[in-house]
């Protein structure tokens, strides 16, 4: 076994953290407070990310990506996270891995102007009545003639008010199988001003201010053949073969923003005197530092050995679901203590604990909530005996 | 041309030193350690002359322990096209003297005939302000320090110097060893894309013994101390009070 970093990985870690601690910081209150971020602000930080070369760096490096290894590209990931969402998302923007898996043409008309900052993505799976079940959505894709005709409304969806166009998956007709039914998936490239398509303002949430979600309506929306993703009905295969690793992307984010938290518990439990001595001599602090450091360590393993088996091709389902689970319950868990150990202080805005606080909440509901990810877990345990 | 610039591994201008508890100097174990500052303003620059045309291809050369290598990567990764590390000794303790460190660098410029030598003015870690010079005088070369401004044309370089009280310009016939302050400009981030290409850029790795230099400390470190710590000040009620002490405890009135 061998847990050490190599140079590119330290320089890599070195280099997005001076950035986002540099550019992105500064601009964190504006973010925070007004809820909003200004597209002007978007463009300059967007410059400046492209000539860091930290811009859509998980891509490989055929495509104009950095081309990095997927624990390398954690790493970055980490560091990002530590910084508000809408600002790092958006700003040093990650296109969707499944973008790869677009025709020649495709890749012309979305993949590299995402990379180039061109143009930005959205992914739309989730609906009212389809969350964790998301095989139970009724939005459908239905033939006519050469082309296809979507119908239904997708909501939750992140980020598609600025996106240029929207990855969705649609109902596409049902297949027997020895288990019954099921319904067949189809992903489409759909463009914003394709008649039929129409974005609305999505909810007001508690986490990642600045960082907005959605609701998308077809109504008729016809797309020509060129438009689907990958094979017609194989939908969820083309997602499962490139949205393996997000997350994974989950986890790293969480992972820097529970070291920021404890980087400020740690210097808070530090300075701070109550009693006529630093808080951080009390046991009732201390201890608490200790455990939090400890589960920090661990969901920090986790996550750095699923992206290590990733790369050997011997990940599991499991795995990934245990890294995700583990960093996004950690997160939670430090950042709850960090506010406790800087009292009241904690829950003021100048200090971003609060915000990590809020933050933390969605982690453990997207990309699979917490049940989902013990389901998969376990499902994995049991089948194996037959279970 | 080619351009050599020598890189340090120094403690990271970020980290809060620690003195070791014998007082031989200050403690380096576990410490993070990064690029000297003003080595990475000479790395930027030389890439800022490659990009102008002026310079084809830029070395970096570190000398110290193999640990230098990260230096060296950093340095890479940024923009230089290979890179050679002088191992010269096995202890992170043991700072290299400028003078070997400047017949060591005089054996590089023999080996690669650069057409110039860009230095960091000083490394933050002694402070010492003297291998450029000291580089200069071995090879026969003209020398210009604390550039805030390097213009190259033709054979000679024409360089802004930073001097107390004021600028001054030089020219200076190439080839030439140059040392580089604060303003000159301000270095560049390794980009991600960067980073990983650097790995497959050429590190040779050297010895001292391969340039035949003797490193062996000709200084002795007596003694090591942090600096005093500041006293804390009082409050004055009046400022008629504080005119009083101005004049009488510090005599400064
Ligand atoms: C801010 C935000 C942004 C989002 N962005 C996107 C996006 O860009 N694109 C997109 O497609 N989606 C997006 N989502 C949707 C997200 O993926 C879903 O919210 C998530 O999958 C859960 O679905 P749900 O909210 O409908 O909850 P439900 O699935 O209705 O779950 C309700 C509760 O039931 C539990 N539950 C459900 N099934 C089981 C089970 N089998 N076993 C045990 N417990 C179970 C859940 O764990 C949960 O506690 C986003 C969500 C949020 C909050």
């Amino acid at each position: 076994m061998q847990f050490g970093l190599t140079d590119e990985q330290k320089m890599i870690i070195e280099t997005t953290r001076s950035f986002v601690e540099t550019e992105l910081y500064p601009h964190e209150a504006e973010v925070e407070r007004s809820g909003h971020l200004r597209l002007d602000l978007i463009r300059d930080l967007q410059a400046k990310a492209i000539a860091a070369g930290l811009y859509a760096a998980n891509m490989p490096e055929e495509v104009g990506g950095a081309g990095l290894d997927t624990l390398s590209w954690l790493l970055y990931e980490r560091e990002l996270g530590r910084a508000n969402y809408a600002l790092h998302w958006t700003c040093v923007a990650r296109p969707s891995n499944i973008l790869l898996a677009g025709t020649p043409e495709q890749r012309e008309k979305y993949l590299f102007p995402c990379i180039r900052g061109e143009k930005w993505d959205c992914l739309a799976m989730t609906e009212p009545g389809a969350g964790s079940d998301l095989r139970g959505m009724t939005a459908s894709a239905r033939r006519d003639g050469g082309d296809w005709v979507l119908n239904g409304t997708k909501h939750f969806i992140s980020h598609a008010d600025l996106a240029d166009f929207a990855i969705v998956f649609m109902a596409s007709g049902e297949e027997d199988t020895p288990r019954g039914k099921k319904k067949r998936i189809t992903a489409f490239f759909v463009d914003k001003g394709t008649p039929g398509f129409t974005v609305r303002d999505g909810y007001r949430n508690v986490s990642h201010r600045g960082y907005t979600n959605a609701v998308l309506d077809f109504d008729n929306c016809r797309l020509p053949d060129s438009a689907v993703l990958g094979e017609a009905h194989k939908g969820f295969e083309v997602a499962n073969t490139w949205l393996g690793a997000t997350r994974l992307q989950v986890a790293a984010t969480c992972l820097g923003r529970a070291d920021r938290a404890l980087g400020h518990a740690i210097s808070y439990a530090a300075e701070r005197r109550q009693f006529g001595q630093q808080i951080g001599k009390f046991q009732g602090v201390s201890f608490k530092l200790a455990d939090m450091a400890m589960e920090l360590k661990a969901a920090e393993l986790l996550t750095w050995e699923a992206a290590w088996k990733f790369d050997q091709g011997t990940v599991t389902e499991a795995d990934m679901s245990m890294a995700k689970l583990k960093a996004t319950e950690v997160l939670a868990m430090v950042a709850d203590e960090a506010i406790q150990i800087h009292g009241g202080m904690g829950l003021m805005d100048d200090l971003p604990l609060e915000r990590i606080w809020r933050d933390a909440r969605v982690e453990r509901i997207w990309e699979g909530t917490s049940e989902i990810q013990r389901h998969i877990i376990s499902r994995e345990l049991l089948r194996a005996v037959g279970g | 041309m080619k351009v050599l610039v020598p890189v340090k591994r120094v403690i990271d201008y970020n980290v809060k030193v620690r003195v070791k508890a014998d007082g031989s100097g200050v403690d380096l174990a576990n410490v993070k350690m990064s690029m000297n500052p003003f080595d990475e303003i000479a790395v930027e620059e030389a890439i800022r002359l490659k990009e102008k045309g002026v310079a084809s291809e830029i070395i970096v050369v570190s000398i110290g322990v193999k640990q230098a290598q990260e230096t060296l990567r950093t340095a890479l990764a940024m923009g230089a096209d290979r890179a050679i590390l002088i191992e010269a000794s096995s202890d992170v303790h043991q700072d290299i003297e400028p003078l070997a460190v400047a017949k060591l660098l005089a054996g590089v410029v023999k080996a690669e005939e650069p057409g110039l030598v860009l230095t960091g003015k000083q490394a933050i870690d002694n402070d010492m302000n003297a291998t450029g010079q000291m580089l200069s005088a071995l090879l026969g070369w003209a020398q210009a320090t604390y550039a805030s401004e390097l213009a190259v044309e033709g054979d000679s370089a024409t360089v802004t110097r930073e001097v107390d009280g004021g600028l001054q310009t030089i020219k200076v016939k190439l080839p030439a060893v140059i040392t580089v302050d604060l303003r000159l400009n301000e270095p560049r981030y390794a980009s991600l894309p960067n980073i990983m290409k650097a790995k497959k850029k050429p590190l040779e790795e050297k010895t001292a013994a391969d340039y035949g230099v003797d490193v062996t400390p000709r200084l002795t470190v007596i003694k090591t101390t942090e600096p005093a710590g500041r006293k804390a000040g009082i409050k004055v009620a009046s400022v008629d009070e504080l005119i009083a002490k101005l004049k009488d405890e510090a005599g400064v009135i």
